[in-house]
């Protein structure tokens, strides 16, 4: 094992999210706490609440996860990409360190700097909205859960993007859409037929779902789908990328 | 001694179905410095990414140090330095960063002594906190050797380590290359400058359209087939040549102005100084000189034809 190495791909990772803390940390805070803003404090009163939950409070778990899905898929895709990008990933194929070392500190990087997000947004959530979290534990598993899944998503992503459009082309189109109609402003069931059943279709539902469960103790669907959904992906998303440097998929000559 | 790195039967088919390495075999001492020379495209960077990891084999194997470069790659790449062809560096990090992460990557604990000595080696000491893009050129190549050299790899490859680089810092590169081997790290490199080959390397291994067409000591690939010729400019154009001169072998040149002299340079005695007496002393005088060396595709000529 060539802890030496995770560390390095980590530390490398992490100082570069220090170099532009503006744009990796402060700006989607800022963009959240719009909402929150927004959401929670001016429009958020004349709405009726949800299940004895305000509206501005509701909303939370659904941006979050919206700041979590994007921000793990944009920082470990551009990690991988920028060396693929400018040519210095021949370091990393020449060194003697494992597949799965190199993703453990790529995901590990980016998941931490997603988490350190969250953390924040929840705090400021807390400043606008009256927030509670009825099950903590539960919500740092699929806090943690989320972070790697995605991350590990986004390295995918990175490893299959060849150029800069591709690389922005998922998170743009489907993931930020799929979030915003996957119940981040809305409970399923307010939707009417047969729109409150095709959206079960839609994976980042049970993602929200299970998450605003672990804070007000309602949810869309049964918190056991969302965590067997989020697992599922997460164990798709090992076995893609096991696949990609197996077969040297985008990475070696 | 058994050889540092031996690679039998390697071949490499790009999924273009370029075939870029044919049945390569090939033994490096430990110590030594290598040379793989060869024309562009010849397939030098695919043997060596091969070797390093960066490209996989279609067939073939390699053992470095007798460990299988796919079997046991964390014990043969721990060995391995690579130095790129291309300037591929990172552009926001510090000099010092880069190296010790290279460092780190390779699996060795973080030992700020190592770096410091690697960057003062590489005269680097200086731009220990410059980040990189503000390096030039010739900065950055120093750079991408620091970052090989940064896990005290016991060999180094260094693809095309002059390609582009001015003929100051060529000399200085040569004179690290050289310092290297004396620390006992085995070098390879690829050229595809001659003299290059002939200033650093103590075996030669040419390749051509994928092909190992020969691999020898230095010096026995220049007495075969390296040739310099000595052309002689004569004040006034001569019919024919005296018949005194008949032992050195010259060719006049059709107008009669030019005589070339072909000369082994390998000898202790090139015989110009003879010639030149001897051109005299037939009252031919002469106006100018010049000389000429082989120029790789000469050799590779030679190599061919004589392979044939």
């Amino acid at each position: 094992m060539n802890l030496y190495g995770v560390r390095a791909i980590y530390g490398y990772e992490m100082a570069r999210t220090r170099r532009t803390l503006l744009q990796s940390i402060v700006s989607p805070v800022l963009s959240t706490s719009l909402y929150f803003v927004v959401f929670g404090s001016a429009i958020g009163s004349r709405m009726s609440s949800i299940d004895g939950v305000s509206y501005g409070a509701f909303i939370v778990p659904g941006l979050l996860m919206l700041s979590l899905l994007t921000q793990s898929i944009a920082n470990a895709s551009f990690g991988i990409y920028f060396p693929r990008f400018v040519g210095t990933i021949y370091e990393h194929l020449s060194a003697p360190i494992s597949a799965f070392e190199i993703v453990a500190g790529y995901v590990g990087a980016a998941a931490t700097k997603s988490i350190i997000l969250g953390v924040i947004i929840i705090a400021t959530a807390g400043l606008f909205v009256p927030l509670r979290i009825d099950h903590p534990g539960w919500m740092i598993l699929f806090l943690l859960l989320t972070a790697t899944t995605f991350s590990l998503f986004g390295f995918i992503i990175g490893i299959w993007a060849d150029n800069f459009e591709k690389l922005q082309l998922i998170p743009l189109l489907i993931v930020t859409p799929l979030t915003f109609l996957g119940g981040t402003f809305y409970s399923i069931d307010m939707l009417p037929a047969p729109w409150n059943r095709i959206v079960l279709l839609n994976p980042v539902v049970y993602l929200i779902s299970g998450f605003r469960w672990s804070f007000y103790g309602r949810a869309d669907v049964s918190v056991g789908i969302s965590l067997a959904m989020t697992v599922a992906f997460l164990v798709g998303c090992l076995v893609l990328v096991g696949w990609m440097f197996r077969t040297g998929y985008r990475l070696k000559k | 001694m058994s050889p540092i790195v031996a690679v039998s039967g390697l071949s490499k088919v790009y999924a273009s179905g370029f075939r870029a390495l044919n049945d390569v075999s090939l033994e490096v001492r430990r110590g030594e410095i290598f040379a793989l020379l060869g024309p562009n495209g010849a397939g030098k960077t695919t043997l060596i990414n091969v070797i390093c990891g960066i490209a996989t084999a279609t067939q073939g194997r390699v053992l470095v140090d007798g460990h299988d470069i796919v079997t046991d790659y964390r014990a043969a790449r721990a060995m391995i330095g690579l130095v790129p062809q291309e300037l591929t560096t990172d552009a926001f990090e510090t000099v010092r960063a880069t190296v010790s992460f290279s460092r780190g990557l390779f699996g060795r604990p973080r030992n700020p002594a190592v770096v410091e000595r690697v960057l003062r080696a590489l005269s680097l000491w200086d731009k220990r906190d410059s980040t990189l893009m503000t390096l030039s050129g010739g900065m950055k190549r120093r750079v991408l050797i620091a970052k090989a050299l940064a896990h005290e790899p016991q060999i180094l490859f260094l693809d095309e380590p002059t390609a582009g680089v001015d003929v100051e810092l060529r000399q200085d590169m040569w004179q690290l290359v050289r310092g290297l081997r004396d620390s006992g790290v085995t070098i390879i490199l690829t050229t595809h400058y001659l003299e290059e080959a002939e200033q650093l390397a103590e075996r030669i291994g040419v390749i051509d359209k994928g092909e190992m067409i020969l691999v020898d000591g230095k010096d026995d690939i220049m007495r075969r087939f390296g040739k310099r010729s000595i052309i002689v400019r004569l004040q006034a154009p001569a019919a024919r040549l005296p018949e005194s001169l008949a032992g050195y072998a010259l060719a006049l040149s059709p107008d009669g102005t030019e005589v070339t002299y072909t000369c082994d340079t390998t000898g202790p005695d090139t015989g110009v100084r003879a010639l030149l007496g001897a051109l005299d002393a037939a009252g031919i005088p002469f106006a100018d000189l010049r000389t000429k060396e082989s120029s790789l595709e000469e050799i590779f000529v030679g190599i061919l034809r004589n392979q044939s």
